[in-house]
C-alpha cells in the first residue's frame, strides 16, 4: 500500500517536473531575449536570467532609427494587404470548390494542393522577372503580390473544408429564393464563415509577417523592407560586433504582437492548422 | 481543364447527384458557371505567381541569363546542369558544393523531422492528459511556432554564442565542457545548432496535429486496457501509435517539405558556410549573389525536381493512410 502511494506520488512530480520542462523550454529562448534586450551595451555580457538594472536604451536605440519603423509600417501594409486579398479570393474559390459539385474539382484541388508545397526558391527567378516586368521591384507591392503563392492556397485549403461542414438546407432554401450564387456567398455564407475566415487570416497574416525569402530578395533599398530582413541585416563590423541589445529589442518588439495573438487566438489557430492539415 | 466543362454541361447532373434531390437543369449549369468564374481570380493569381515563374525558372535554367540584364538570355543548352569543357566537368552536378548542399539538406530534414516527431508525440500526450492550467500549457507551446523564423534563429544564435552565450555559460558551470563551443561557426557543431532551432521551432506544429489526432480517439479501449493493467507504453504502441499514425503521416510530409526547402534558419544562422547550406541556400547564392540566373535556376530545378519526387514517392508508399481532402 505504501510503496504503492508513494510510486502514484513519484508519478505526479515526475509529470509535473515533465510540463515544467516543456514549458521552460518553449519559452525561455523569448523570455531570455527580453532579459538581453533590458541590459545595457555594458552588461549584455554577463550572464543572468534577471536584469539586474532595467534599461531601455536598445529599445530607444532601435525606435530612432528611421529605417526600422519604415519596416514595421511596410511589415503591417504587407501582412494586412496579402491577408485581404488571400480571404477575398479565398472565400469565393472556396465556394465553387466546397459548395458545387463539377468536373475538375478535384484536379483544381490537387493543384492547390501542389502549389502549396512548392520550394519558394523554384519560382524565385521566374517571378523576379515577373515583379521586375510589373515595375515592383524593390517595393512592398511586389511582396504582397509574391505572397499570394502560399497564403492563397493554403486560404483556400481551409476555407473550403470550412465551407463543406455549413447545411446543405441553407443553399437550397436561398436557390430556391432565385438568389445567385454571388448573392449566396455574401448573404448567406459570408456570417457563417466569420470564424473561419479568422483562423485562416490569422494564420495567413502571421505566414507574411514572418516570411523572408522573398522580402531578402525583392527588395534592395532600407526603406522598402520588412521586418524580418531589417533584424536579419541588423550588424555591426565583423561578426563578433553584432548588437546584441538591439537585436534583441527588435525582436521582441515584433515578436510581442504574434505572441499577443497567439495567447488570445490559440484555440482558432490550432483548429485552423488542424483544419489544413488534419483534413488534407 | 476546358474538356472538363463541356463534359459538366451534357449530362445535366444526372450522374454525380444519385444521393441529392435534383435541381433544374438550369439552375445546375447556372451554379457550374459560377463555380469557375469564382475559380478564376484565384487561378489567375496562382498563374501569375506560381505556374508562370516556374515555367520561366525552367526555361531559364537553359540560358546564361545574368541578373543584371535578364532579357538578354541566350539559349545554352544543359550546360548550367553539365558540360565536358577542356577535359573537366562544368555545372551544377558537377559542383562538389551543390552535392554537399543536397547531402546537408538530406541530412537536416532526416534528423530534424525525426526528433520532431519523437518529441511532438511526447508533448501532445501530455497536452492530451488533463490537468490544470492545461489552456496555458497549450498557448506557451505555441509560442515557439509563432515567432518569425528570423527572430528565432537571431534568439538562438544569441544563446549559442560562443564567448557569452548562456548555453555554453551553462554547459561549463555543469562541468560538461571545459572550453566554449563556437556553435555557429565551428563545421562540427554548425548543423546542430540549426537543428536545434528549427526543431525548437516546429515541435508546436507537430505536437497539435498529433493532440487533435488523440482527442479523436475512442475512450473505451483506454478504459478496457486499464481495467486489463496493461501496461501504459504497450497500450501506446499497440493501440495509440497505430491510430494516431494518419495523423502523423500528413505531420511528416508537412514537416519533410518544409525542411527540404529550408532557407531563413541556415541564412541567418550560419550565412553562406558550406558545412551547412541548404539546396535554397546554395541556389539563391548562385541567382542572387554571383548574378548567374541560368546557373541558379538549374540548381532550382533540381530541387524542385527533387521534392517532387520525394512528395511522389511518400504519397505512393502511404497512400492508403492519406486520403485527399474532398470527400
Amino acid at each position: 500500500m505504501n510503496t504503492r502511494q508513494l510510486a502514484k506520488i513519484a508519478k505526479r512530480v515526475g509529470f509535473w517536473a515533465l510540463i515544467v520542462l516543456i514549458m521552460v523550454y518553449a519559452v525561455f529562448p523569448f523570455y531570455y531575449a527580453v532579459v538581453t534586450s533590458l541590459k545595457p551595451s555594458s552588461d549584455l555580457f554577463r550572464v543572468e536570467l534577471w536584469p539586474s538594472n532595467w534599461n531601455f536604451d536598445n529599445y530607444i536605440s532601435i525606435f530612432s532609427q528611421t529605417s526600422f519603423l519604415r519596416a514595421i509600417f511596410n511589415s503591417i501594409v504587407v501582412a494586412f494587404s496579402v491577408v485581404f486579398i488571400a480571404l477575398l479570393l479565398g472565400i469565393t474559390a472556396s465556394y465553387a470548390l466546397g459548395r458545387v459539385r463539377f468536373r475538375g474539382r478535384s484536379t483544381v484541388l490537387l493543384v492547390i494542393l501542389g502549389v502549396s508545397m512548392f520550394p519558394q526558391v523554384a519560382v524565385l527567378s521566374g517571378l523576379f522577372e515577373v515583379i521586375r516586368a510589373l515595375n515592383l521591384y524593390n517595393n512592398p507591392a511586389g511582396l504582397i503580390l509574391s505572397y499570394t503563392i502560399f497564403t492563397l492556397p493554403f486560404t483556400v485549403w481551409v476555407l473550403t473544408t470550412f465551407m463543406k461542414q455549413l447545411p446543405m438546407e441553407l443553399e437550397e432554401a436561398a436557390i430556391m429564393d432565385g438568389a445567385t450564387p454571388w448573392i449566396t456567398i455574401t448573404k448567406v455564407f459570408l456570417p457563417l464563415m466569420w470564424p473561419a475566415m479568422a483562423t485562416t487570416g490569422l494564420l495567413a497574416f502571421i505566414a507574411a509577417w514572418n516570411e523572408f525569402l522573398f522580402a531578402l530578395t525583392f527588395t534592395l533599398t532600407d526603406d522598402q523592407r520588412t521586418v524580418p530582413v531589417a533584424i536579419a541585416l541588423l550588424s555591426g563590423g565583423s561578426a563578433y560586433e553584432l548588437p546584441w541589445g538591439p537585436i534583441m529589442a527588435a525582436s521582441v518588439v515584433v515578436t510581442v504582437p504574434l505572441v499577443v495573438l497567439v495567447i488570445i487566438f490559440q484555440r482558432r489557430i490550432v483548429s485552423g492548422l488542424t483544419a489544413g492539415a488534419v483534413k488534407g | 481543364m476546358s474538356t472538363s466543362i463541356k463534359h459538366d454541361d451534357a449530362p445535366a447532373g444526372a450522374r454525380s447527384f444519385t444521393t441529392k434531390p435534383r435541381r433544374g437543369t438550369k439552375v445546375r449549369r447556372q451554379r457550374v458557371k459560377a463555380a469557375w468564374l469564382f475559380l478564376a481570380p484565384m487561378l489567375i493569381a496562382l498563374t501569375l505567381v506560381a505556374g508562370w515563374p516556374l515555367v520561366r525558372t525552367f526555361f531559364l535554367s537553359f540560358t546564361d541569363a545574368s541578373l543584371s540584364d535578364l532579357g538578354a538570355a541566350n539559349l545554352i543548352g544543359f550546360e548550367n546542369y553539365l558540360v565536358y569543357e577542356d577535359g573537366r566537368w562544368y555545372g551544377v552536378l558537377a559542383d562538389s558544393v551543390w552535392w554537399q548542399s543536397v547531402w546537408n539538406t538530406v541530412y537536416f530534414s532526416v534528423v530534424s523531422v525525426s526528433l520532431e516527431v519523437v518529441f511532438g508525440v511526447i508533448v501532445a500526450l501530455i497536452l492530451n492528459a488533463e490537468f490544470k492550467g492545461r489552456v496555458i500549457v497549450r498557448a506557451a507551446v505555441l509560442i515557439p511556432w509563432a515567432i518569425p523564423t528570423i527572430v528565432s534563429a537571431q534568439m538562438w544564435a544569441w544563446m549559442l554564442n560562443d564567448q557569452f552565450g548562456i548555453i555554453n555559460h551553462l554547459l561549463m558551470s555543469v562541468g560538461i565542457i571545459d572550453a566554449p563551443i563556437a556553435w555557429t561557426a565551428n563545421a562540427t557543431y554548425s548543423m546542430w545548432a540549426v537543428i536545434m532551432v528549427d526543431v525548437w521551432k516546429t515541435i508546436p506544429f507537430v505536437a497539435l496535429l498529433v493532440l487533435a489526432a488523440l482527442q479523436m480517439l475512442p475512450k473505451d479501449c483506454y478504459e478496457a486496457a486499464e481495467v486489463d493493467g496493461i501496461h501504459p507504453l504497450r497500450v501506446f504502441f499497440k493501440v495509440t501509435l497505430p491510430l494516431i499514425t494518419p495523423a502523423l503521416m500528413v505531420a511528416v510530409i508537412f514537416r519533410l517539405l518544409d525542411a527540404l526547402r529550408v532557407f531563413d534558419v541556415i541564412y541567418v544562422l550560419t550565412s553562406n558556410s558550406t558545412s551547412t547550406m541548404s539546396m535554397s541556400v546554395y541556389a539563391r547564392q548562385q541567382l542572387v549573389e554571383f548574378q548567374d540566373v541560368g546557373y541558379g535556376s538549374a540548381a532550382s530545378t533540381l530541387l524542385f525536381l527533387i521534392i517532387a519526387l520525394a512528395t511522389v514517392a511518400y504519397l505512393y508508399a502511404g497512400r492508403k493512410q492519406i486520403q485527399l481532402g474532398g470527400d
